[in-house]
């Protein structure tokens, strides 16, 4: 008989179901969820007391509508009350329901808390199952704080039944996981360890995830474990599988079990005890040999469970890294899956060569394996697969294979899958100039690439490249000679135009004594360029042009010409006739000498890390470059990367001091052309006319360090000056300058609100690496939540992109919270910070009263610290129609007939937060008599910060 | 860690999804379209791990997918899963469905998502790995169909009219995800 009786179900649930089937369109089956909504929805809502089946029915409608992908907003709180059904069936749906829309931070929590404590307390072991899946499945703070302490005594108490003990496990490392400070260790740790033991496999699976994860945390409560799980394992990997029953999978002893142990002992060093050494060496041989057994059954399932738990000893081995003989069978064992038939095989012995490459035992075994692996990467039909590939050629190579190796990817990269072309660049980038020994080579390498893979050669390469160039003496000939040739091509990319300009511009003297390339071949060859490259691009070239002017006098006219046109003088883009205006005066002005002295050939770069490779960190993430990370695959988990991130100063420390032996300081302030670059901006009054150093030139700076990083946003100014003029209006524009404009929308009901921030690019140029955050300090973080959504990275010229804040008003506040931007305009870096107008008025709900309630309410509100009062100078003419209209904007009902004097104006509101409701009473008085035109302005509410906060906001707005 | 858990037809049309980290409604159906455009485009015979799904927490994840007939069974771990581990999961979870459904099909998933879900939370609990042996868990689902049954209040005529709503939508899918009884034949899974 089957488990399931197919005929057992709800025929409403059946019949609907089959409705939404035969919609013939999307629109038939939205008509069909709507009505289906509407009845529910009135069914919840009826007098009628629903039985719990059509609740049940109903829930699982919810569950089914909301799997077609709608969003269910009702429907919580009838699951909540099924779960206090004493039917199974109900009480099962209703957590069924709860785990699947519940979020964690629902207001529902508590509730669920309750129904969750009856079942945990109830002794049936299903209900308490039932409650347990549903700690784990939801996970939140709340749960935790509930039951984080209950849970490790139902799982270490001596009559649990053995299903409740697993669920108990894993529900406690999911708390671990999600509010570890709140679960307690204590005595139960030690019998934890001890579940190890259990008879019950399915408790010890479980058991071993758990303590997996705290062992992490913190290994040495845990140590015990490791002499227990080689204990357990042993006798898994000896026992003849029948001895298992239940958990022989096709043969092999509870594979996943065994999986579980052996990633348990990948937290700790090999074992110290010499005894316990040998067995678990005994254990992984036992493995290692059984994969040159004759396999005991033909099915896929039977080979699967077995490698699963090869490839884990394989891991561990690795792990341990301490015994030649078991990394070297290890690696040998590899070799053979590499050429196996099977695609997931060849796949995992790729990743697990990855790491084993890095072990200076296995290093060279890995080797041997290069043209298997150069051949995987040519003739696999499967990208994952060919990814792995370059992933192990990367991890193996080194000086003796590097230029194979480089070869080989370059080639690759001609019909390489898009989605993985920008990473390769990177890592031919990398690799060419860890392992040049000859620059000449690193320099065609790189130019290659630029010319197979332009689009996807990221900054950082090209920066790199004119770094090593400059550093590096002996090979600037050979670079000036090689970019003007790759320069020749009638169609070559944008990237080699810059690096062509740069180069030229600094080193074209050094190959213009050839008459091919004399300077005015050269300085044709790049204008020819000019016209079809983007702006930043052509304002590189504009500065290789002045450089030119310095290296040879004889093509100054020639240069002059072109920077005098019409085209450069006049162009629209700021940053191009800025640059064009200033180098043609600088090289009328200047003596040879000055000339001379302000370009100057750029001194060599700082040492640093290489940029190409934090990039390439970044994008893989940290730990996952298993060559230089030496990182081991994180066990049960994805936290504790930190230990890693900092390891390729260990593996390879003579990454960048290899590259750049010389080994001169530059000072930032000694570089003439940063000199120039100050002074340029204020000796020529036409810059200023032009109002053009409100932005630092960007060519200027590009020349002096292209690979300077972007300054700390810290030292931003806020901008604050539009901020009043949002107090009594939502809507506007909050910042603006020659770039960018920042509008804003909002709506604010009672403690939320919404912002829309609409950010508009006025340039001509697309924003790049376009980002923003919101900043609160610490005591307004308490007071307030924003929640910013992401925006996109890119704008294009002229357009605008909109994204959205959510603000939450947890109690009263006083300070606003600065949204910092930041983005890449031509080259140069731009931060922005604009003080958010979130003030607190806007969380006011107006309230209408009558003047008997109103003074009623004045007089409870008379003590002295709970009224302010100020009086201020009109700063604008006084305009009854506008004080009210300011009132209004403000966020208070405006009271008529309250005051006795008709002239004064009368208000009342409710401050709206999460945690209180803040009445407040308002009443401005105009002085209309004096000389002077002055206010007096009284706020009463019964708290005295709010009251001084909106006195001061409102203040200052007549 | 299991992140998520997804079953989709070769359509794209999902048939259960089971998150065990949070994400709003609308990112779950984007994760879903995202990782049904990655899985559908890929032959039968590459390999059953991939990476560079964006949405599902970026490179130290993975998808693990298996495909039968008409459904792909997808699960994304991070790394502390074995791939392969993972993959044997799939196929117990799947013979389990198999078991209690006798002979299942896609429709049995659509008609029965509760029961689908029942017998999963006894396989993977808040994305741990909770119990592999198969009779195990059959042992556990007939506990609650007893329970289901002895409850009462669901009688035979709803369940005739149950069968005869299904029948009419038979020739719309192929009857049976084809991993026949327990010695599974896979035939859209070659190398398996």
């Amino acid at each position: 008989m089957p488990a399931v009786s197919k005929g057992d179900g709800m025929r409403g649930l059946a019949v609907f179901i089959s409705d939404i089937r035969n919609c013939k369109s999307k629109e038939a089956e939205i008509k069909r969820i709507n009505k289906e909504l509407a009845n529910i929805r009135s069914k919840f809502k009826g007098d009628k007391a629903l039985d719990g089946y059509s609740k049940k029915k109903y829930v699982c409608k919810l569950l089914f509508i909301f799997l077609l992908g709608h969003d269910i907003d009702f429907g919580h709180m009838e699951a909540v009350n099924l779960l206090s059904s004493n039917k199974y069936t109900e009480k099962q749906i209703g957590y069924l329901f709860i785990s699947v829309l519940v979020n964690s931070n629902s207001d529902l929590i508590r509730l669920i808390n309750n129904a969750i404590k009856n079942d945990l307390g109830s002794r049936n072991p299903t209900f308490m199952n039932l409650a347990l899946h549903c700690i784990a499945n939801v996970g939140s703070r709340e749960m935790a704080e509930a039951f984080a302490s209950e849970i490790p005594s139902i799982l270490v108490a001596g009559d649990t039944m053995d299903s409740v003990k697993q669920s108990a496990a894993l529900c406690l490392l999911r708390l671990n996981r999600t509010s570890a400070d709140l679960v307690p260790m204590g005595e139960w740790t030690a019998r934890v360890v001890h579940l190890l033991n259990d008879q019950h496999l399915g408790v010890v699976t479980a058991a071993t995830s758990l303590i997996t994860t705290l062992a992490q945390k913190s290994p040495d409560d845990f140590k015990t474990s490791i002499s227990l799980a080689v204990a357990r394992l042993s006798r898994i990997v000896t026992s003849a599988s029948i001895d298992l029953q239940d958990y022989t999978y096709y043969f092999v002893a509870a594979p996943w079990l065994s999986v579980k142990l052996l990633r348990l002992l990948q937290c700790y060093p090999p074992p110290e005890d010499a005894a316990l050494r040998s067995r678990l060496t005994e254990c992984l041989e036992t493995i290692l040999n059984k994969a040159q057994e004759p396999p005991k059954s033909k099915k896929v399932q039977h080979s699967n469970a077995k490698n699963a738990v090869l490839f884990e000893a394989i891991s561990l081995i690795i792990h341990h890294d301490s015994e030649p003989t078991l990394l070297v069978r290890a690696c040998n064992q590899l070799g053979q899956f590499l050429q196996h038939r099977e695609t997931n095989l060849r796949y995992l012995a790729l990743e697990s060569m990855c790491t084993l490459a890095s072990s200076e035992f296995s290093h060279e075994t890995v080797k041997t394996h290069i043209e298997t692996v150069i051949n995987a990467l040519k003739t696999e039909r499967d990208v994952s697969v060919r990814q792995r590939a370059v992933d192990l050629l990367y991890a193996m190579c080194d000086r003796s294979n590097a230029k194979q190796i480089v070869a080989e990817m370059l080639s690759y990269l001609e019909t390489a899958d898009y989605s993985i072309r920008e990473e390769i660049v990177l890592k031919v980038a990398i690799l060419a100039e860890k392992y040049a020994v000859d620059y000449t080579w690193y320099v065609d390498t790189i130019l290659n690439l630029i010319r197979i893979a332009g689009d996807y050669v990221s900054e950082e390469v090209w920066y790199r490249v004119i770094q090593i160039v400059i550093n590096r003496e002996d090979v600037q000939g050979y670079a000036a000679k090689t970019v003007f040739e790759a320069l020749q091509a009638p169609a070559c990319h944008e990237n080699l135009v810059k690096v062509g300009g740069y180069i030229l511009g600094e080193f074209g003297n050094l190959i213009a004594g050839d008459s091919r390339s004399s300077p005015l071949v050269q300085f044709n060859l790049l204008h020819s360029k000019f016209h079809l490259c983007s702006v930043p691009t052509r304002a590189l070239l504009l500065s290789a042009y002045i450089k030119f002017i310095n290296l040879f006098p004889e093509v100054k006219a020639t240069i002059q010409d072109v920077l005098r046109s019409d085209s450069q003088l006049r162009n629209s883009d700021v940053e191009l006739q800025q640059r064009a205006v200033e180098y043609l005066r600088l090289s009328c002005i200047a003596s040879t000498d000055i000339l001379a002295t302000v370009l100057e050939e750029m001194p060599p770069f700082p040492e640093r890390e290489s940029s190409i490779l934090a990039k390439l960190k970044k994008k893989k993430g940290p730990g996952n470059l298993p060559d230089i990370d030496d990182a081991r695959r994180n066990v049960n988990g994805s936290t504790e990367h930190s230990e890693n991130t900092e390891a390729p100063k260990k593996s390879s420390p003579s990454l960048v001091a290899d590259l750049l032996p010389t080994n001169r300081p530059r000072p930032a302030s000694s570089s003439p052309i940063m000199r120039s670059a100050g002074t340029m901006g204020t000796t020529h009054p036409f810059t200023d006319l032009l109002n053009l150093n409100a932005t630092p030139s960007a060519g200027a700076s590009l020349l002096v360090d292209v690979f300077s990083e972007s300054p700390a946003p810290a030292s931003v100014d806020v901008c604050e000056e539009n901020f009043l003029r949002f107090v009594c209006k939502n809507n506007g524009v909050i910042f603006e300058n020659q770039l960018l404009q920042i509008g804003l929308k909002s709506e604010y009901r009672q403690n939320l609100g919404r912002i829309y921030v609409f950010y508009g690019n006025k340039t001509s140029t697309q924003f790049l690496s376009f980002s923003t955050s919101v900043a609160s300090c610490d005591m307004l973080k308490t007071q307030l939540n924003v929640h910013a959504k992401t925006v996109d990275p890119l704008i294009d010229g002229g357009a605008q992109v909109q994204q959205m804040l959510n603000i939450e008003c947890v109690s009263d506040f006083t300070d606003a919270p600065v949204l910092n931007i930041q983005f890449r305009y031509g080259g140069t870096l731009q931060n922005i910070a604009v003080k958010l107008p979130v003030m607190l008025n806007k969380f006011f709900q107006p309230t209408e009263m009558t003047s008997q309630d109103f003074f009623q309410r004045w007089k409870q509100l008379g003590a002295p610290e709970q009224e302010v009062q100020k009086i201020f100078k009109a700063k604008h003419p006084m305009d009854t129609d506008v004080t009210k209209a300011k009132i209004l904007g403000f966020g208070v009902a405006l009271l008529d007939g309250v005051d006795p004097n008709p002239a004064n104006f009368v208000g009342a509101g409710v401050i709206h937060s999460k945690c209180t409701q803040v009445g407040c009473l308002l009443r401005l008085e105009p002085n209309t008599q004096a000389q002077v035109k002055m206010y007096r302005l009284t706020l009463r509410t019964s708290k005295d910060t709010v009251s001084q906060r909106l006195c001061d906001l409102l203040s200052e707005q007549f | 860690m299991i992140k998520a858990i997804l079953i989709f037809n070769n359509h794209g049309k999902p048939r259960l999804i089971r998150f065990y980290q949070y994400f709003a409604e609308d990112m779950q159906q984007q994760i879903i379209r995202e990782t049904f455009h990655l899985v559908s485009k890929r032959d039968d015979n590459v390999c059953n791990f991939l990476e560079g799904g964006s949405l599902i927490g970026g490179s130290d994840y993975k998808l693990i997918y298996r495909h039968y007939a008409t459904l792909y069974f997808v699960f994304c771990v991070d790394s502390s899963e074995s791939e392969l581990g993972i993959l044997d999961l799939i196929q117990v979870f799947v013979e389990t469905l198999d078991k209690c459904f006798e002979n299942v099909c896609e429709l049995d998933l659509i008609f029965h998502m509760d029961k689908v879900h029942y017998i999963l939370q006894e396989v993977v609990m808040g994305g741990m790995v909770l119990e592999t042996n198969m009779n195990e868990i059959t042992t556990q689902v007939d506990v609650q169909n007893r329970m289901e049954k002895s409850e009462g209040g669901l009688s035979a005529a709803p369940a005739r009219a149950v069968s005869a709503v299904k029948n009419m939508n038979l020739p719309e899918i192929p009857r049976n995800i084809n991993i026949g009884d327990i010695n599974i034949k896979v035939p859209s899974l070659s190398p398996f």
